[in-house]
């Protein structure tokens, strides 16, 4: 086995509420592909984060070449030849495609900007990634998929000997993320440690040459790849100890509240992010949808709420038919919507935990036209209570509650406007297990309550624990449905890694 | 984790820190009032109060507008703008030249017409930013010059003077708004007065007012929580322009004459007030009595410094100084208390 390049030593990071990572060792050999996988919340980006310097580990050492090393910044990670290739692109959409590959090391000659030789340089670089784009294209003008090459080729142009790619492949088409492995393979011939994250199983596998799964911020598995198949990565990630207690009986049948209609989107660059995805739900039944970043997950629930205006499909609401309606609208017809993003679409960091919860049901709370404090604390204290929110008291800023206590602020703001129809995406990401399993409960009691529910998840574990049916997402279309009683993670992970066909006339990029 | 003695004294540290406004507020006046015995008085701090009313008004229209995330550089021409078109009302009448003829309205129609092209300015600054998506700061800036454009160009440049108005036309009574008094005080203190506290009310017990700070706070959160976005944004600069041109009224009433250039560069010390008073450019933080406040500052500053026969050059460098200051000082407690609120979690 070929010695370690970049090693993790027993590395804890401890976050405000949570512990993201507790006690990890890891290790990048040279010319090695390592895979670390996990769900949302695992740990991944946050290992990834910390070897590339822009986390310092709150105990544990990080060792180059067996020497122990500190890295302050990303350029500290970045002299040492360590490079990274983000989950969101980190490119800067005004400037050209070679003066992105060239940020902050751009190539100079007696200290002025030599345009010809980074232009000649790019060129080179991305005719080596078979992908000859113009190195005087303004980034912001390429599609998604590009601007993703842009960034292994930001990677590339610098010498790294250790290169951490986080879903590199999340925005790449299958010919795309084919060039990506001969690329791959071509760094690891010269002796380059690659650490790739991604969530689909069949490409870690294809590609990986060791593997490493993280659970709940500890790595509980490693293994040579050629010796393993999904099941056994499936069952690793979720493992045994369960976050999530067993369903009770299934409600009995009640009458459909929600129907979608042929939901399709596409995105401002040409992409196909939805494509006539219909469905139905019932009264008192949760519905998952599970799919891989980038699935159309998120967009389907926000298309629900009637967040994009170019989407086109129907929705309608316990009979009454929401097309063209504002959000505001939907929320008084009976949707409510918890967002992936708690810290950008959930919350409001400048108001309170009661100012945050009131919200959406400022009205409520209203005598004559003028809001009665009374009858605001009265709202929120109820729903402290009744979901267990942990906080010193509902005047208190909304950033000093824990990551699960500050969801349960988004559910309480949701609940307050009595919705019939409760869409929750991705309801645990970044909570710990007691939250998580709070919240899990809360969901079902909801349901027993009549309430519709759909719940957005790319965690295997959840899905099958909290859901009564789930449909499956790839790229966009629907690609299975499961009663959660016959659904295996397998199966799942199968119809999520699904190639759909996509109608002729629209393109993928 | 603090214990209770600790976290007792820390709580009235923070509580200390958010009242520096008034504490410096206090602290001002009472070194003015030791070095000048002019400060101290009935006649003096009238005065002190009538001239912070003026910047209060503006102030607290910029309030709204700075609290939901934007900024309203137009109010000092739109102040002019109104009172040019109150002056002209009283003075000349409106002049239909194709019928020859020329109307004078009542006094109440004309401060009326007045505050609607103020709400008409501040509509446009409003309509522009919120549904055409323009920045605020290019729309208020253009507002900016086309508002003291216009005001020159219906007063072709000129002062209208003399706006006591006759009996006979049945418009007299304008000059009360500025210069008249009502239980011993000023006319433009109370409507500062009526105005801080409906305005106080509005931010703090109306879904509009928590709006407002939601909007300023987390624009996406708030969309997503029902609040119409945009209608907020544009009712903002509606009352912004509403404020200014209450103030242009005041001022044409107080001065007896309207003249296009009033206001300039009022914007700046409302802004000041605004910050002063602890509300952040960023938007969702802050309160209308910190920017009453902040206008007080101000005004204290000025007038007191004034008595002690410091140069008006001086004024101005203190002045910058203070403002910096008090940033600064936002800055730090922004700071403590996220600090503190990581402790606690």
């Amino acid at each position: 086995m070929s010695k370690a390049v970049l090693e993790a030593r027993e590395v804890s990071l401890q976050y405000p509420g949570t512990l993201a990572l507790d006690g990890v060792t890891f290790r990048l050999r040279a010319g090695r592909v390592s895979a670390l996988i996990g769900e949302n919340g695992a740990g991944k980006s946050t290992l990834v984060k910390v070897l590339g310097g822009v986390e310092s580990p709150t105990r544990g050492s990080l060792l180059l070449d067996g020497e122990p090393i500190a890295l302050r910044s990303v350029r500290d990670a970045d002299s040492l030849g360590i490079g990274m290739i983000h989950q969101e692109l980190n490119l800067c959409p005004n400037l050209s495609v070679a003066e992105n590959i060239f940020l902050a090391r751009e190539l100079t000659t007696h200290g002025l900007l030599d345009s010809t030789a980074q232009h000649h340089r790019a060129e080179a670089l991305l005719a080596r990634l078979e992908h000859p784009i113009d190195p005087e294209a303004l980034v912001g003008d390429l599609p998604l998929g590009q601007q993703q090459i842009v960034e292994i080729a930001k990677a590339l142009a610098r010498d790294v000997r250790v290169l951490m790619m986080d879903e590199p492949t999340s925005a790449l088409s299958p010919a795309e993320i084919a060039i990506l492995f001969r690329i791959i393979r071509d760094l690891t011939a010269r002796g380059v440690a690659i650490l790739y994250i991604s969530h689909r199983l069949e490409e870690l596998l294809e590609i990986a040459d060791e593997v490493a799964v993280l659970r709940d911020g500890r790595l509980v598995a490693e293994s040579e790849a050629r010796v393993i198949d999904t099941r056994w990565i499936v069952e690793q990630m979720t493992g045994r100890t369960s976050a999530v207690t067993d369903k009770g009986p299934q409600a009995p049948a009640q009458a459909e509240i929600l129907r979608a209609e042929g939901l399709s989107l596409v995105s401002a660059s040409g992409k196909v992010v939805l494509q006539n995805a219909s469905f139905s739900l019932r009264a008192g039944e949760i519905l998952g949808f599970y799919g891989l970043m980038g699935a159309g997950r998120t967009e389907l629930v926000e298309c629900v709420m009637g967040l994009h205006q170019n989407a086109s499909g129907s929705v309608v609401l316990n009979g009454q038919c929401l097309d063209g309606q504002a959000t505001s609208s939907r929320i008084s017809a009976g949707l409510a919507l918890v967002p992936e993003d708690r810290q950008g679409a959930g919350l409001v960091q400048t108001l309170s935990v009661c100012g945050n919860m009131t919200l959406a049901s400022l009205r409520q709370c209203t005598r004559g036209g003028w809001l009665l404090p009374g009858l605001e604390q009265a709202a929120a204290g109820k729903l402290v209570t009744d979901l267990h929110i942990r906080t010193a008291g509902i005047q208190q800023n909304i950033g000093s509650l824990s990551g699960g206590n500050q969801q349960k602020v988004v559910l309480a703001k949701c609940l307050l406007t009595s919705p019939r129809v409760l869409l929750l995406d991705e309801p645990t990401r970044g909570v710990d297990v007691g939250a998580k399993r709070e919240i899990h409960e809360i969901v079902r009691k909801l349901a027993e309550s009549g309430m519709g529910i759909i719940v957005v998840s790319s965690e295997l574990e959840e899905m099958l624990a909290v859901a009564d049916r789930i449909i499956v997402l790839s790229r966009g279309v629907i690609t299975a449905e499961f009663d959660a009683r016959q659904a295996t993670g397998a199966a799942l992970a199968t119809a999520a890694s699904v190639q759909p066909e996509l109608e002729a006339g629209t393109r993928q990029c | 984790m603090l214990n209770s003695r600790q976290a007792r004294w820390g709580g009235i540290g923070t509580q200390l820190f958010r009242l520096r406004a008034l504490i410096v507020l206090f602290v001002l006046a009472a070194a003015f009032a030791a070095l000048s015995p002019a400060f101290l008085t009935a006649g003096n701090l009238t005065i002190l109060v009538k001239h912070v009313a003026i910047n209060a008004i503006l102030a607290l229209g910029m309030t709204f507008v700075i609290l939901s995330g934007g900024i309203d550089l137009s109010v000092g021409s739109v102040a002019g703008l109104a009172g040019i078109v109150a002056g002209g009302l009283i003075h000349s009448g409106l002049i239909l030249r194709a019928f020859g003829i020329v109307i004078y309205f009542h006094t109440w129609l004309v401060v009326l017409i007045a505050l609607l092209a103020g709400a008409l300015a501040g509509a446009i600054n409003g309509g522009l930013v919120a549904h055409l998506r323009v920045a605020p700061f290019i729309a208020t800036l253009g507002t900016l010059y086309v508002a003291r454009g216009t005001a020159l160009l219906i007063s072709n440049g000129a002062t209208f003077p003399d706006l006591a108005g006759r009996p006979e036309l049945g418009n007299t009574g304008f000059l009360w708004l500025g210069a008249g008094r009502m239980l011993g005080l000023p006319v433009p203190i109370w409507l500062m007065v009526a105005c801080a506290g409906l305005g106080a009310l509005v931010a703090a017990r109306t879904p509009f007012g928590r709006r407002v700070y939601a909007v300023g706070g987390n624009e996406r959160a708030a969309e997503l929580s029902g609040v119409r976005v945009s209608r907020i944004k544009f009712a903002v600069y509606v009352i912004s322009g509403l404020c200014a041109a209450l103030v242009g009224v005041i001022i044409a009433a107080q001065l007896g004459a309207a003249h296009p250039a009033t206001g300039e560069t009022f914007e700046l010390n409302a802004i000041a007030a605004v910050v002063l008073g602890g509300t952040s450019l960023m938007g969702g933080r802050g309160s209308v009595g910190g920017t009453i406040i902040g206008a007080f500052v101000i005004g204290v500053l000025a007038d007191g410094l004034i008595l002690l026969g410091v140069s008006e050059f001086w004024q101005t460098v203190i002045k910058g100084l203070v403002i910096v200051l008090a940033v600064i000082l936002d800055q730090m407690q922004q700071r403590y208390s996220r600090r503190a609120a990581a402790t606690r979690s």
